[in-house]
Formats: structure tokens, C-alpha cells, sequence
């Protein structure tokens, strides 16, 4: 699963990052990266770009370069 | 040294100079607070120059310390030394003593936001490697209170290696003079040991020193591996020769980018270091989320950017009008003035039609502008501006382009030459450029005189439905220019700019209120760039357009204006002669505006510009307007011979029954909207040639972009004449 098919709201673990595709170091130098815990926040009309969050820090992603992101969801205790 | 036997110096003076020359760069985050303290610690004492040899702009400003002063210079907010975009890349190249003619700061006073640690530790790691002394000021901790976030000091600094830092209240400016305390020390500072995130690139780094004597600084030779493409790395290449450092760089990194290796290993040291010493990981709902969480959602967010954008705009025309009118009204007097103080003649016309009228034609724009700067700067340092970006990067990609093009495109609906200067954010080149070059085309407020002066005399004011015919025409031109503007990156990016699909990564700040002091500085600041860059060439070009107007004079047209004078004297009076006289002047006036070089270049011109219904008076003026399209209507009046200050009704009056020898009207629908057609499209602006000329660096764009838009101009209007003349 990747950081594309989270859901707003949910929360996920990044296991892997694909830093070899175009825009994906940019994301991993604003701190998205291997081991991190990352929130889908929001995201613009029609769910592309998105609005993730990592450590209190919001971040806007691309749809294109989340696919980058391999994650694991974390269960929400609502 | 026998001179200091001889001359007196006071102990004081002598720390004073040293001192003064320190220099010490403010560098941390974007939105980190960074352009706050700076403010707070220099108060007024800035200024704005250049760097030299490169485009940007330098910050600076004085702090006074108790018995010393230093140097503070202000840098473009950075997540890392990599440099993606124009503004991060100066900040770096700054840092690191890239900039010929500047050399390296002698300390740092990095910026730290207490609720953005994360990305804030990750810069600072890195600017720990350049071994300068360092003064960390932590901002925005009592936001970090209120949301949860409780750091230790004690133990960030001895992961720090024990650099100073010192947290500050912004609201209350607590924490200030313990830090100007420290900045006075920070000579004396010990260099930052480097903290071991990463041994093996260390290690690597340090062993390359020692193979060459006279290397390299130690950041240098990190920098060059991390960043193969760079010219350090060409320096290092011939030191060591390119296979040994391929054989490096391929152990340190793999196939993986080095950046991407280098995120990892420095952010995994964030990571260590933040679980020691922030108590509490940052809560997930932010500072002040909770209750305006709604307007984030995407469609109330997307609502509720339009709504603003409507308000600037609205704010930017209504309150700017009464403004405009008054420079404008001031101008005319001043000149009026100015007119019956001299003898008439050429210094007389000099003075009021060249430089007065100059001035005015610079001052005219400074009530929008401003306005405009004013709201964006308020938008920018509340968060808005990024969240605007992000919302509409999906529109901006159907032209290849990102949402960071957004911004500099809103500000040049007031003026082309500050949003082409805004594009700097933006990290792709041909993206860049593809916005500056699309950035011309809409309607800024130069543009506007000459709509209002067309369409009030050509399109008739019915009502259509709800709306206003004239309106709707207007509201056609704002869409002709967005058109133009979006088709053209579009063609750009997929012909001469084609590359790969641009990258958005941005962070995304959170709101806040923006600092009174900070947006009055900027907003000061911004203007007097304006004022500088386009401002004296608006300047110059209007000088420049008086001359060609003005020059050759005609005795013989003058001699006959003084015996039609003297005739109309002894026949008329009271009303009818002040008429009389008014129209002899203006005819006059015509008459030698026909004979200058400027009237010539219209005859000469007109051939070219006939298909498209032109005579050459019109010709004329659309040269005039070549330069700065302000002009236009003033050069109109003057040819029309109602007189430069005219009403517009006179004006409107006259271009009616302007005709061809054969008595048909020259102004025919066709004709009209194809002139608006060419006002909307053509680069008639000498200021934003100039500013595209030295934001790219060069003269390619600014030809390709003045070739480009006087032909789709042209044959825009070429085609709509033709056209409409069928029907």
C-alpha cells in the first residue's frame, strides 16, 4: 500500500520511500521519510494535491509522488 | 607600524571598526519567524542593495549592541543547503561564500521554530558543518506551550554540542536581550563540533582533506559529494580525479540520488535527538486547527481563496481610484503651475509635459501596487499564500505548470514587473520561466486607461439580462489576458521548455496572525524595489517619448498659432474667445505633434499597421505606448487635438468622428476590438522587458517574449479587423 491509498484522517508508518523517481527527494528532505509517522490532513478538490503531516509539520504532495511512499497504516483509536 | 606612536586612537573606536565589520547571516525555515527577529533586532536600520554580479536583492541591517554594532543580513527562508528554487540557492550561495566580491558570514544566528523542530534541526545539522560560530534564537515558544510541545533546553544543547540558544516570546519580546547579549559574544564562540549523523560521509570528507594540502573547506568538500553537478564538485573532480569520486560517491549513496541518502541519515539523527529532548511529540491537531478545521476541507478552502481574491481585487481598484485621481489631479496642477512660471518653449515643455508628467506617470501606480504588496504580504506571512498554491496546483498542472505559478500571476494583474520578480520561489527553471513569460499578459493596471477610454467611447452601454454590456467587454479583456497568459506556458511547456512535469513539495505553514512591524517593513521595502526597478525606466521612457513628441518644433506652425491668436483677439470675447483660443492651441499642438519624429514614425509605420484599420495617428500612438502603454491616452489626446488633459468625453467625441480621407469613421467595431485585442496581448512595457532581462539573465527572453506577444497582437487584431470588416 502507498501513501496514495490512505484515506483523510487515517495515519500510517513509511516503510519504504522510491527516492529515485522525479520530486521524491524534495519530500524526503522536508521530512518524509523511512520510519516516519505520517496524518493525511486534507487536500485540494478531488484529492490531489494532498496535505500530509509529519511530526507537526504539513506537507503538500503530489498524487503522482505519494505512489512513491510504500506505508503501513497505523489503526486510529476513534 | 611607527604611525601608532604617532596618532591617538581611543580603545573604543578601534572595537567599533572591527566589530563593524562582522557580519553575521540570519538564516532558518521559511515561516520560521526568521524576517520578525531580524526586524526586531535592526529596527529600521536596513537597506536593500545588490549582490554583486547576481540579480537579487541584499537584506541588511544593523543591530546596535551595547558598546559594538554588527552586521545582520537577511536570508531567504531554507529547509536545507541543497537549494532547489532561485531564492533558496542565494541563501546558500551566500552561506557558503559562492558570491564573488561577498565573502563567507563570520557567524550564524540561526532561527528555530519551537513547533517545527523537525524540519528546523535537519537545516541546522547541516549549517553546524560549516564550523562558523552559531547563535540559535528559538521563536514561537509559546506557541509551542500552548500546543503541547515541551522542549528541554538543557538537552537540545548538549545534543547541540552546546551551542547557545535562546528561546523568544514574540509577542512580548522576552528573550531579545539575552540573545543581543550572545550575539555580542559571538566571536568568541566556539566553532560547533559536528554532530555524527552520518560517520561514514564524515569520515569520507575528512580523509579527502587530507589527501590534498590547500583543499577545499570541509563543507565544500560535503557539499561537492552530495551534489555531483555542482562547481565545487568540479574542483574537487580535478583534485582527486572522477573515478576515485565516482567509486566514493557509488559506496556513500548506491543508485540512490545523494540527497535522498543524506535525508535519511540526517533526519534519522532529528529523530534521536527530538525523542530526548521534546517531551511530548508535537500533537497531530495543530495550534489553533481545531475550530477553523473546516475551511481546510477542500471545497470551503477553494471558496473561501476565491472570496479573498475578490476582496484584493476589489480593494485594489476602489481604494486605489480615489488615490490615482488625486496624483493625477496633483500632476496636472503642478504642471499648470509649473507652465505659467516659465517662458514657454521647450525647457517649459520639458519640465511640465516630460519630467513632471514623468514623475506622475511613476506615482500613478504606486496606490495599487501598494495596496496589492500590502495584501500579499499580509496573505504570505499568514500562511495564505502557500495554502492558495496548494489548492490550485491541480488547475496550474493542465498547463504544466504548479501552483507555485499562482502568485506571481495575482500580482500581475496589478503589475507584470513584482510577479515576475515573485517567481523566484518557484525551483524548476523552465517553470520559472514559462510563468514569467505568461505573467505579461494579465491585465495590469497600465492596461486599464486605455480599456476605459475605448470601450466608453465604442461599446454602447445596453444592459444584457443582469449584466452591463461594457462590463462584460471589460470582463472579456481580464479573460482574453488569462487566455493568453495560460496558452502560452502551455506551448512553452510542451515546445521550447518541455522538460519534466514540475515538482510540487511544499510546506504547508500553518495560520497565523503576521507581525505588524514585519508586513510595514516588507511593504516599504517591496516599493522601493518597484520604485527602482520600474520606476526609472517609466521614467526614462517617458522623457524619452516627450522628445520624440515634442522635437522637431515648427517655427512656421508656431508663427501662425500667434497670428490666429491676435486675429481672434480683435474679433472675439469673453467665452467664445477663451474657446477659440483653446482650439487654435490644441489644433496647434496637433500640428507640430504631426510634424515630430514621433508623427513621422506614425506615417512611416502606418503601411504596416493599415491592414489592421489603423491610420497613422493611431499608429503613432501605439508607438508611443511601445515603451510604457500608459501613455497612449495622453499622446491620443494630444493628436486628437483636444489637448493632453482633456476630458475624456472630448476625447471620446473626437475619436468617433475620426475619419479616413474618404470620410469613412476610422473607428469601426472591428477596428476597436482588435485595437483592445492588441493592448491585451502586446508587450508594451520597457519595465518588464528590463526586469525579464535581468530575472533570466540575459536577453534571449525578453526579445522571444516582446517578438512573440507584438505577433499574436498583431495578427489578433490583423484577423478580427478582416474578420469583422466581412461581416
Amino acid at each position: 500500500m502507498t501513501l496514495k491509498e490512505l484515506h483523510p484522517g487515517q495515519s500510517a508508518r513509511i516503510d519504504k520511500v522510491d527516492a529515485r523517481q522525479p520530486g521524491v527527494v524534495r519530500l524526503m528532505v522536508l521530512g518524509l521519510i523511512e520510519g516516519v509517522e505520517v496524518q493525511y490532513e486534507n487536500s485540494a478538490i478531488g484529492g490531489d494535491p494532498m496535505e500530509v503531516s509529519v511530526n507537526g509539520a504539513a506537507i503538500s504532495i503530489r498524487k503522482q509522488q505519494a505512489g512513491c511512499f510504500s506505508i503501513s497504516p497505523i489503526a486510529s483509536n476513534v | 607600524m611607527s604611525e601608532i606612536n604617532e596618532t591617538y586612537i581611543p580603545v573604543s573606536d578601534i572595537g567599533i571598526r572591527r566589530r563593524a565589520t562582522a557580519s553575521i547571516a540570519v538564516i532558518g525555515n521559511p515561516n520560521s519567524g526568521k524576517s520578525t527577529l531580524f526586524n526586531r533586532l535592526t529596527g529600521l536600520r536596513q537597506t536593500t542593495g545588490n549582490y554583486p554580479g547576481v540579480t537579487v536583492e541584499k537584506h541588511s541591517g544593523t543591530v546596535q549592541l551595547s558598546d559594538t554594532a554588527l552586521e545582520l543580513v537577511d536570508l531567504p527562508g531554507i529547509y536545507c543547503l541543497g537549494g532547489f528554487s532561485t531564492d533558496e540557492r542565494i541563501a546558500v550561495d551566500v552561506l557558503l561564500g559562492r558570491i564573488e566580491g561577498t565573502p563567507r558570514p563570520d557567524g550564524l544566528l540561526v532561527v528555530l521554530d519551537a513547533t517545527h523542530l523537525y524540519q528546523g534541526l535537519y537545516l541546522l545539522q547541516q549549517l553546524m558543518e560549516m564550523q562558523l560560530p552559531m547563535v540559535v534564537a528559538m521563536t514561537m515558544t509559546d506557541v509551542a506551550t500552548a500546543s503541547g510541545i515541551d522542549i528541554s533546553i538543557e538537552v537540545l544543547q548538549r545534543h547541540l554540542g552546546g551551542i547557545p540558544i535562546y528561546p523568544l516570546v514574540a509577542t512580548s519580546g522576552r528573550g531579545l536581550e539575552a540573545l543581543k547579549e550572545a550575539l555580542e559574544q559571538i566571536d568568541s564562540a566556539p566553532a560547533p563540533s559536528i554532530p555524527e549523523s552520518w560517520p561514514e560521509l564524515s569520515q569520507t570528507a575528512d580523509q579527502l582533506m587530507g589527501d590534498t594540502a590547500n583543499g577545499l573547506p570541509r563543507i565544500d568538500v560535503i557539499q561537492a559529494l552530495l551534489h555531483p553537478e555542482s562547481k565545487r564538485a568540479g574542483v574537487l573532480q580535478q583534485q582527486h580525479g572522477s573515478a576515485k569520486l565516482e567509486a566514493i560517491r557509488e559506496q556513500l549513496f548506491g543508485d540512490e540520488p545523494p540527497q535522498a541518502c543524506e535525508a535519511r541519515h540526517r533526519y534519522g539523527w532529528v529523530n534521536e535527538v527530538l525523542r530526548e529532548a521534546q517531551r511530548q511529540a508535537p500533537v497531530m491537531k495543530r495550534f489553533g486547527a481545531n475550530s477553523w478545521r473546516w475551511l481546510n476541507r477542500p471545497w470551503p478552502a477553494t471558496l473561501l481563496f476565491f472570496a479573498v481574491m475578490a476582496l484584493v481585487f476589489q480593494a485594489v481598484f476602489s481604494w486605489a481610484t480615489p488615490l490615482m485621481e488625486a496624483i493625477d489631479l496633483g500632476a496636472t496642477l503642478l504642471a499648470g503651475q509649473v507652465g505659467k512660471l516659465l517662458p514657454e518653449g521647450a525647457l517649459s515643455s520639458f519640465i511640465t509635459d516630460g519630467v513632471i508628467a514623468g514623475v506622475g506617470s511613476v506615482l500613478i501606480f504606486l496606490p495599487q501596487i501598494l495596496i496589492l504588496f500590502l495584501f500579499i504580504i499580509v496573505l504570505e506571512d499568514s500562511g495564505f499564500l502557500a495554502r492558495a498554491a496548494f489548492l490550485m496546483d491541480r488547475i496550474m498542472r493542465t498547463v504544466g505548470l504548479s501552483g507555485q505559478s499562482v502568485i506571481p500571476m495575482l500580482s500581475s494583474f496589478a503589475c507584470a514587473v513584482p510577479a515576475i520578480m515573485a517567481t523566484r520561489v518557484i525551483p524548476n527553471r523552465r517553470d520559472r520561466i514559462a510563468t514569467i513569460l505568461a505573467a505579461p499578459f494579465m491585465t495590469c493596471s497600465a492596461r486599464l486607461p486605455v480599456y476605459a477610454l475605448l470601450i466608453a467611447a465604442f461599446v454602447p452601454d445596453h444592459s444584457i439580462g443582469w449584466f452591463n454590456l461594457q462590463g462584460l467587454v471589460l470582463l472579456g479583456l481580464y479573460l482574453l489576458g488569462i487566455i493568453g497568459g495560460l496558452a502560452t506556458a502551455w506551448l512553452l511547456k510542451r515546445s521550447a521548455l518541455r522538460g519534466p512535469k514540475p515538482q510540487f513539495a511544499l510546506a504547508l505553514p500553518e495560520f497565523r496572525l503576521p507581525n505588524l512591524q514585519t508586513v510595514l517593513i516588507k511593504l516599504w521595502d517591496r516599493a522601493r524595489i518597484f520604485l527602482k526597478r520600474a520606476g526609472t525606466v517609466i521614467f526614462v521612457v517617458a522623457i524619452i517619448v516627450w522628445g520624440l513628441a515634442y522635437f522637431p518644433r515648427s517655427d512656421g506652425i508656431q508663427i501662425e498659432l500667434q497670428s490666429d491668436l491676435a486675429r481672434v483677439q480683435t474679433t472675439l470675447t469673453g467665452e467664445p474667445l477663451a474657446t477659440e483660443i483653446q482650439r487654435l492651441e490644441n489644433t496647434a499642438a496637433a500640428d507640430q505633434l504631426a510634424q515630430s519624429y514621433l508623427g513621422r514614425a506614425g506615417r512611416f509605420i502606418e503601411p504596416v499597421f493599415r491592414p489592421l484599420g489603423w491610420d497613422w495617428r493611431v499608429s503613432a500612438a501605439v508607438i508611443a505606448g511601445f515603451p510604457a502603454r500608459e501613455v497612449v491616452v495622453a499622446v491620443m489626446g494630444t493628436i486628437y487635438a483636444v489637448g493632453e488633459e482633456a476630458e475624456e468625453a472630448s476625447l471620446t467625441v473626437k475619436l468617433r468622428s475620426a475619419s479616413w480621407p474618404d470620410g469613412s469613421p476610422i473607428f469601426t467595431v472591428p477596428m476597436v476590438l482588435g485595437l483592445l485585442l492588441f493592448y491585451a496581448w502586446c508587450l508594451q512595457c520597457a519595465a518588464t522587458i528590463a526586469t525579464i532581462r535581468r530575472e533570466t539573465n540575459g536577453w534571449r527572453w525578453p526579445i522571444f517574449a516582446w517578438t512573440y506577444m507584438t505577433t499574436i497582437g498583431y495578427v489578433g487584431a490583423l484577423l478580427i479587423y478582416q474578420l469583422g470588416s466581412l461581416l
